[in-house]
């Protein structure tokens, strides 16, 4: 239980103070609705990076890679290593280019650009839905675990308020800071504090890995602490029975390297604003690459304090009986049987109702994976250094959300306001909007925060929103972009049939030891699978390739756009960009080589 | 955007980093506080870190704000003349 004092709040009160003020220092910059939807796009390439790796580095990331270090092992790492950086690299050498090339203001304008009204439409609605979500998510996270961790608890006892109002105060909290610096200093209050977020979550992880690795005997007695094939990112991924995951190579390989990672790094508006915020064209495509960097390191950062959690003995109630002066002494030390039931300092879920842990079908109990990370902030952060960590998590919560809200705000008012609502305004009336878009937008996601409560792993919740809508968005861009023949009729059925198949999919498959609902098989369970993480790289699997060959089939029977029109939108069509005149190795394609070399070193290490 | 985000940033870190050390010396030797985190004062240490890494941050914002003003001026003057 957080035990927090002065130097706590004073810590988390100065970072509050700063996040506004970075908006309030920024709202006399806000001119016109490009300086507020775009950051004016006059941003240094670095800052953009490190934004481009803090917009996604929200409650999926912190808490969610720390629940799955803890459940399936350094595994997840994979969702750095052949996912995310090689994803990365893509969009930055290959896609960049056009999507700041073609002077589109958000994603679904590109498609309206490249394809059609109806594509933009499409994906422009859809998106917009997405971000509310995720947002709403993040805050439901947040105001969840400032419950579990009784943070307010102190605060409102001294106030006298009801403990109920607390998941209520938390989110109205977070809203309003978000809020405030959002509608003053708009996408660049957003980057800036993405930034700063950066810099504090590793201040607030870094001692955090230090102290656990210090207290299980370094690297190698966490080794000896976990099961073998914990620490392993790709021995016995070649059978989904011999990796904790229950994931088998082509699911794993095709699922996540390529379809889930890159339908988020090379489509997601909420990423790619940072890039397309940069200065110019050899800034833009830099920020994916230097983005890349951090990002190779942060498993060591948030996927190691969850296999320090499992790897950490468990608390039992412990009797020590000792004679002192003459007199035997009892010193009962009791440990609640959640924790008690729990693995290392991962507790076991409680059944609300009878108060007994939860077991699954098989009468293992249930593990909270989600709390993984907090215990362990809680278990070596004495007061002070404690006030950093939380003030860090909170920080992440804050920022995830915050990438969302901005997201949201371009897309409703361009995509959506400005070309199907009121099409004639002058730039200060689509500002305003704008900066009133946020207020919608969070509203909706604070809406959503209260309705979004049945997974046991936040990430899982996310992965299935973007399998359905993501993974076949990923195949209409590589089409659009590489692909001169494809139509907008093409990408529009495309994108509908993948959608559909998704859905199709995920309704007729249910991982083993769920039920059907929301875990799947809502139509008819045709198959099993060994772990929701399996079925949720399959759907997307489904959803790519079937998105991937309407495309092509529909673009055949349509009438290709000509050429002359698609110069800078597709690949063949569009001159090489600019840094071709550089000296070798000032261009982007010799950083890329630089990580693709890393990422190798790394794997081989890790194997 | 001209506003060096260096400088809130080492600003932040320095103003933390000295929270803490202050706090760390303040509670120097206090064995049950420190119980937790294996007997080390992380307060003290990483508090100084931080320290050390604000006020580089600050520093080399302050040097980057100045040169970019240096070359607005400059402009400005080359527009007048």
């Amino acid at each position: 239980m957080a035990k927090l004092t002065a130097v706590d709040w004073l810590i988390m009160l100065l970072y509050f103070g700063f996040v506004v003020g970075i908006g309030f220092a920024l709202k006399p910059k806000m001119k016109t609705s490009k300086d507020f939807l775009q950051a004016g796009r006059a941003l240094p390439a670095w800052i953009c990076g490190l934004a481009f790796l803090s917009a996604n580095l929200g409650a999926q990331e912190v808490i969610g890679m720390g629940a799955s270090g803890a459940k399936y092992g350094l595994e997840t790492a994979q969702f750095y290593g052949i996912g995310a950086i090689t994803a990365m690299i893509f969009v930055g050498i290959f896609m960049m280019p056009f999507y700041y090339g073609s002077k589109a203001r958000s994603v679904p304008e590109f498609l309206r650009l490249r394809f059609d009204e109806k594509t933009r439409a499409l994906n422009a609605c859809t998106f917009a839905v997405m971000t509310v979500f995720s947002s709403g998510i993040s805050m439901y996270a947040m105001a969840r675990l400032m419950q579990t961790l009784h943070v307010f608890d102190g605060l409102f006892r001294a106030q006298g308020w009801a403990p109920e109002g607390i998941f209520t105060f938390s989110i109205v909290l977070s809203a309003a800071i978000v809020l405030a610096y959002i509608f003053m200093g708009g996408l660049a209050s957003a980057i800036y504090n993405e930034v700063l977020q950066f810099f504090l979550i590793i201040a607030g992880f870094l001692p955090l890995v230090l102290l656990g690795l210090r207290n299980v005997g370094g690297w190698s007695g966490l080794k000896a602490a976990v099961p073998a094939a914990y620490m392993h990112e790709w021995k016995g991924v070649a059978h989904a029975s011999t990796n904790p995951m229950g994931v088998e190579i082509i699911g794993l390989g095709m699922g996540l390297g390529f379809v889930l990672a890159y339908g988020y790094w090379c489509t997601d508006f909420l990423v790619i604003q940072t890039a397309m915020a940069s200065k110019n064209m050899e800034s833009a495509r830099r920020v994916p690459l230097i983005a890349a960097i951090p990002k190779m390191l942060f498993p060591f950062l948030v996927v190691v304090p969850g296999i320090l959690a499992i790897g950490l003995p468990t608390p039992h109630s412990t009797t020590v009986t000792r004679v002192e002066n003459g007199a035997i002494i009892h010193e009962i030390n009791v440990v609640p049987p959640q924790v008690e039931q729990g693995r290392g300092l991962v507790p076991a879920k409680l059944n609300p109702v009878t108060g007994k842990p939860m077991l699954t079908a098989s009468g293992e109990p249930l593990l909270d994976y989600d709390m993984a990370t907090p215990n362990m902030l809680l278990h070596f952060f004495p007061t002070g250094i404690l006030g950093l960590g939380l003030t860090a998590l909170v920080a992440s919560f804050m920022s995830g959300m915050a990438g969302n809200v901005t997201a949201f705000n371009a897309v409703f008012t361009y995509d959506l306001y400005q070309s199907y609502i009121y099409k004639k305004g002058s730039d200060r009336h689509y500002m305003t909007v704008g900066r009133f878009a946020t207020v919608g937008g969070i509203l909706l996601s604070i809406g959503t925060a209260y309705a979004a409560i049945n997974f046991n792993n936040i990430m899982d919740t996310l992965q299935l929103v973007f399998s359905f809508v993501n993974a076949p968005l990923f195949a209409t861009f590589l089409l659009g972009m590489f692909w001169k023949r494809a139509t907008g009729h093409g990408a529009f059925s495309g994108l509908i049939a993948g959608t559909a198949a998704a859905m199709l999919h995920h309704g007729l498959t249910l991982p083993i030891e769920a039920r059907s609902g929301i875990h799947g098989g809502w139509i008819a369970v045709l198959h099993h699978y060994p772990s929701d993480m399996a079925q949720n790289f399959w759907t997307a699997i489904f959803a790519f390739w079937v998105n991937f060959i309407v495309t092509v089939g529909v673009s055949y029977c349509t009438k290709p756009r000509p050429d002359a029109e698609l110069v800078g939108l597709v690949h063949s069509l569009t001159p090489k960009p600019e840094s071709a005149k550089l000296v070798w190795w000032k261009r982007p394609e010799a950083l890329a080589a630089a990580i693709l070399l890393a990422v190798i070193a790394l794997n081989i290490f890790f194997y | 955007m001209d506003l060096d985000l260096r400088i809130p940033i080492g600003l932040m870190f320095a103003l933390v980093g000295a929270i803490l050390t202050a706090f760390g010396l303040k509670s120097d030797g206090n064995v049950a506080l420190y119980a937790k985190s294996l007997g080390i004062n992380v307060n003290l240490w990483w508090g100084l870190v931080m320290a050390v890494f604000g006020l580089t941050m600050f520093w080399f914002g302050q040097a980057g704000q100045m040169r970019v003003e240096k070359e607005r001026d400059g402009k400005k003057k080359k527009a007048a003349s």
